[in-house]
């Protein structure tokens, strides 16, 4: 299936895709009005320090830990893509004890939030992907690891 | 065509059942459960005290879930005698149940130990259940005086549930501290004194010497009045019916890595059982929900004929108790057992690594737990800390810290 993979010999750690991720899941027009002056909860991640960086997002596990931790039953996999159903979701945070990406954080609220790909946002299409100024994260299909 | 058999209804057994399936699309699975509902999350049920999720909300899978898994539930039913020739298992309403394969998945009761005068207290509750948290709900108001027995994960959660129901809380323990099982003394001090910002009691070392009615009279001389009583001092795996069947038990049922027991057919998994903690290197009962479930799945997969181990099972918690999150995961070595320790404190933060041998066996994180999953990764996987950049990773939980190779071989494939 097709994944979000990330070029770190690319990544400017600009941040963008944190904004662009906050952006699309904010179920605003503007982005301004949806950003400005407000802490941003992405469900992406700029990790690294002054040598390299790399975005972090869902790895969309094909054995995913996170699903079969949930205590609540509240994160699914369904074709490929790991949801959470965040009426389930009681803010315990056993997903992030477990995920071995460190790609999960909890919303301004305290309950999960997670990457579903922006398939059911207004992007429909990663927004993080979209935004990225030097094509550092992509959203391919990949069969092999490249070493 | 296979005869499925789970005892018991909890995540091991939907584990089991989904382990089975992913298999094994058409033999019969029948599902033995005590309770009276369908799998839910039982952690949750300190969340539904507080008000903070509903019956409907705890449903662990789909209502449709035993339908769609072509599964039989014996809804209050139990399972009184496994027996091995001729395989059936007889419950208590004297049916017997054919099986050619059967898991074990019975979870664990309460704990409660023979104290003076408990008969004379009116309103007791213990903290296991749907049905108990219902009960303690509908028993406490605004101005009851609420005694917990037990300063685990049990009491402190049952704590921070009525706390939205009434502010007269008191929590006792023998233990000199709260949470003994996985804090020492200065990190459980920090997790008290948060609790007790917000107005919950503790009588630590002490306990009760005997019960009249509704005051329990403590081993050091305290008096404490109360109206409900909760007694959760501790729990113990159902393996009754296990060693009756013949199946080696300790604390819990002893199982391989594969989830079988001893005896050929008989599976088993979650709280009732033993598994391998391999930070540890032994066996011990991990009972916790992750590891109910996944333990449950591994059994289900042999039991239907596929090949699945579990061997990454660790003792891990994440707990959040009135705002303050506390995570522990592994094994905590001393320095006498050749252990080290790397320690980060600030006023209500705290950061533990333990460290052995080159591997990272165990951490306590209380108040900072963002991408914790990276240390439980490196316990449960193994990894030899010479791989990583261990300064970078004992200030932050990072995978920066892995080297541009490692990396990519980890983000780069599906996984």
């Amino acid at each position: 299936m097709k994944r979000v993979y990330v070029n770190e010999e690319w990544c400017l750690a600009c941040h963008l895709c944190e904004y662009n991720c906050a952006f699309a899941n904010s179920g605003e027009q503007d982005m301004a009005y949806a950003l400005k002056g407000k802490p941003i909860f992405p469900r992406i991640h700029v990790e690294g320090d002054e040598k390299i960086s790399f975005a972090v997002s869902c790895r969309h596990c094909t054995d995913p830990i996170c699903v079969k931790s949930c205590i609540a039953g509240a994160l699914s996999k369904e074709d490929g893509v790991i949801r959470v159903d965040q009426d389930k979701c009681v803010g315990c945070l056993t997903c992030i004890l477990v995920c071995p990406y460190g790609a999960l954080a909890p919303g301004e609220d305290g309950i999960m939030q997670k990457c579903e790909l922006c398939l059911s946002n207004s992007c429909g299409k990663p927004a993080c992907v979209a935004g990225c100024p030097n094509h550092a994260i992509v959203y391919e299909e990949r069969q092999e690891v490249l070493s | 065509m296979k005869q499925y058999v789970i005892i018991g209804n909890g995540p091991a057994a939907a584990g089991c059942i989904e382990g089975i399936r992913s298999i094994d699309r058409h033999s019969p699975i029948t599902v033995i459960s005590e309770e009276n509902h369908p799998v839910y999350g039982r952690p949750l049920i300190s969340y539904f005290l507080e008000g903070k999720t509903d019956p409907e909300h705890m449903l662990y899978r789909n209502p449709d879930f035993y339908e769609r898994n072509r599964c039989r539930v014996l809804y209050g039913r139990k399972a009184v005698k496994l027996q091995k020739r001729p395989k059936r298992i007889l419950l208590d309403d004297r049916t017997e149940l054919p099986w050619t394969s059967v898991c074990i998945a019975a979870g664990s009761g309460p704990f409660v130990p023979p104290m003076k005068g408990l008969e004379t207290v009116s309103k007791k509750h213990t903290f296991m259940t749907l049905d108990d948290a219902r009960e303690l709900k509908e028993a406490v108001g605004p101005d009851s005086r609420v005694l917990i027995i037990g300063a685990g994960l049990i009491g402190l959660k049952c704590a921070e549930g009525l706390h939205a129901l009434t502010e007269h809380i008191t929590v006792c323990d023998l233990a000199d501290r709260v949470l003994s099982s996985i804090l020492d003394a200065p990190c459980a001090a920090i997790v008290q004194k948060h609790l007790e910002r917000h107005g919950i009691r503790f009588l630590l070392s002490d306990s009760a010497d005997r019960f009249e009615d509704c005051t329990a009279y403590m081993k050091s001389g305290e008096k404490v009045e109360f109206d409900v009583l909760v007694l959760a001092v501790g729990v113990k795996a159902n393996t009754s019916l296990a060693k009756e069947a013949g199946c080696t038990t300790g604390r819990g049922i002893a199982a391989d890595s594969c989830m079988r027991t001893d005896v050929p057919g008989v599976y088993t998994a979650g709280d009732c059982c033993e598994g391998m903690d391999i930070s540890l290197g032994a066996r011990r009962v991990l009972a916790i929900m992750p590891n109910a479930y996944m333990q449950g799945h591994t059994a289900g997969v042999n039991m239907a004929g596929g090949e699945e181990t579990f061997e990454q099972g660790i003792p891990m918690n994440s707990l959040g108790l009135l705002g303050l999150h506390i995570m522990t995961a592994g094994t905590y070595y001393t320095e006498e057992q050749g252990g080290e320790c790397y320690e980060e404190q600030t006023k209500d933060r705290l950061k533990r690594l333990y460290m052995k041998d080159g591997f990272l066996t165990g951490f306590i994180l209380i108040g900072q737990v963002e991408r914790a999953g990276i240390y439980t990764s490196l316990i449960r996987e193994r990894t030899p800390l010479q791989n990583v950049d261990l300064e970078m990773l004992k200030k932050i939980a990072t995978t920066a810290a892995f080297s541009p190779s490692a990396r990519k071989q980890k983000f780069g494939k599906e996984n």
